[in-house]
């Protein structure tokens, strides 16, 4: 099954504004509704999600159990150098999964 | 107000040519159009990518998978969806593309057929689907259809349930009205399987079938039954000519 899908500019002026997007495949199973036994299905979501440009933090996100399945994250970030963006994201096990592409500045 | 407007605009170009016809998108919220159009932000999208992995991959004791046989989606099943139901000469029966992926299942792959709503089976129709979209719909024109097509016509305007209504009920007669807070489409099902929201997750044209019957208080009719099959002719024809969207978002 298909991960994610990512949208992460190629390229950039430097300084532009530029638009990260990321659509990620995921049931968000809340843990409040009963399966076809009648016993609650366990909690399976992610946790969260983060950005890392060129090594740095510059987005995070908490995600809670009211967030529906395959959730969409839409942010913007100043291109002020080359490097990777890679996204981050973590399920309840604690199981981190990543997707990164080459954003060049100039 | 802006989506009200944008709406309004589709509605006028569409009269403009001289089709009034509508696809349910033009029904729907700016937001829910939006993420239909992007295909980074449709989650029909992972659907469609999962069919294009399984469209690979082999199946029961044959060994094989589609492409063994079908080869590149991307020519041989171009236009495909745009003309099911389609007549099956070995079953001497309408079927429609789900039913058509599972006898191709039992009959050339030697595997169990998928169940319905099943991911996997909504994840092929929806890679199959999506080859065509962009095309115009081309019913089926085999005369042999005419008995599926007499009942799906006649099945769309029976009143059914306790709440005695039709499909013409809503989707002619009060298209583009709201019941309770949701827009009624015309009933023009260009971009099936759907994603919806409401699901969070893959639906067949069958399951909203199944969805609007329940809504009427009526007992639906079997997946896969010859009624659905007759219904879904008859949508193809009521929108012949109309452009496939799949994978359409719907709330």
């Amino acid at each position: 099954m298909a991960t994610a899908m990512v949208n992460i500019p190629e390229t950039a002026a430097p300084g532009e504004i530029v638009e990260i997007k990321i659509l990620i495949s995921h049931p968000m199973e809340t843990g409040f509704r009963p399966g076809m036994d009648g016993k609650l299905l366990p909690r399976d979501i992610i946790r969260s999600l983060r950005c890392e440009y060129d090594g740095e933090t510059v987005f995070t996100a908490e995600l809670h159990p009211a967030i529906a399945a395959n959730p969409f994250f839409v942010f913007h970030l100043r291109a002020d150098r080359s490097g990777e963006i890679t996204l981050v994201w973590a399920d309840e096990k604690g199981n981190e999964f990543r997707q990164s592409g080459q954003i060049t500045v100039g | 107000m802006r989506g009200g407007a944008a709406a309004l605009l589709l509605i006028a170009a569409t009269m403009a040519s001289g089709d009034e016809r509508l696809s349910g998108t033009a029904f729907m919220s700016p937001e829910t159009r939006a993420m239909q159009a992007d295909d980074l932000a449709n989650p029909g999208m992972f659907a469609v990518l999962e069919g294009a992995r399984l469209w690979e991959e082999t199946a029961g004791v044959s060994g094989r998978s589609c492409a063994g046989c079908h080869g590149d989606a991307a020519e041989t099943m171009k236009g495909v969806a745009a003309r099911y139901p389609a007549f099956d000469e070995a079953s001497n029966a309408a079927v429609d593309l789900t039913a058509r992926v599972n006898l191709c299942r039992t009959r050339h792959q030697d595997a169990d057929p998928l169940p319905p709503e099943d991911p996997r089976l909504l994840a092929l129709t929806t890679f199959i689907g999506h080859q065509s979209r962009g095309q115009k719909i081309e019913p089926d024109p085999d005369p042999r259809l005419q008995p599926w097509r007499e009942l799906g016509a006649r099945l769309f305007r029976t009143r059914m349930g306790q709440l005695n209504f039709s499909c013409a009920n809503c989707h002619d007669d009060n298209a583009g009205r709201h019941l309770a807070g949701n827009p009624i489409p015309q009933g023009h099902a260009t971009g099936y399987p759907i994603y919806r929201l409401e699901w969070q997750s893959m639906g067949s044209l069958q399951r909203r079938f199944r969805n609007c019957l329940v809504g009427v208080r009526a007992e639906p009719f079997a997946y896969g039954s010859r009624e659905f099959i007759a219904l879904e002719l008859f949508l193809a024809d009521r929108a012949a000519g109309m452009t496939i969207e799949t994978p359409a978002v719907r709330p």
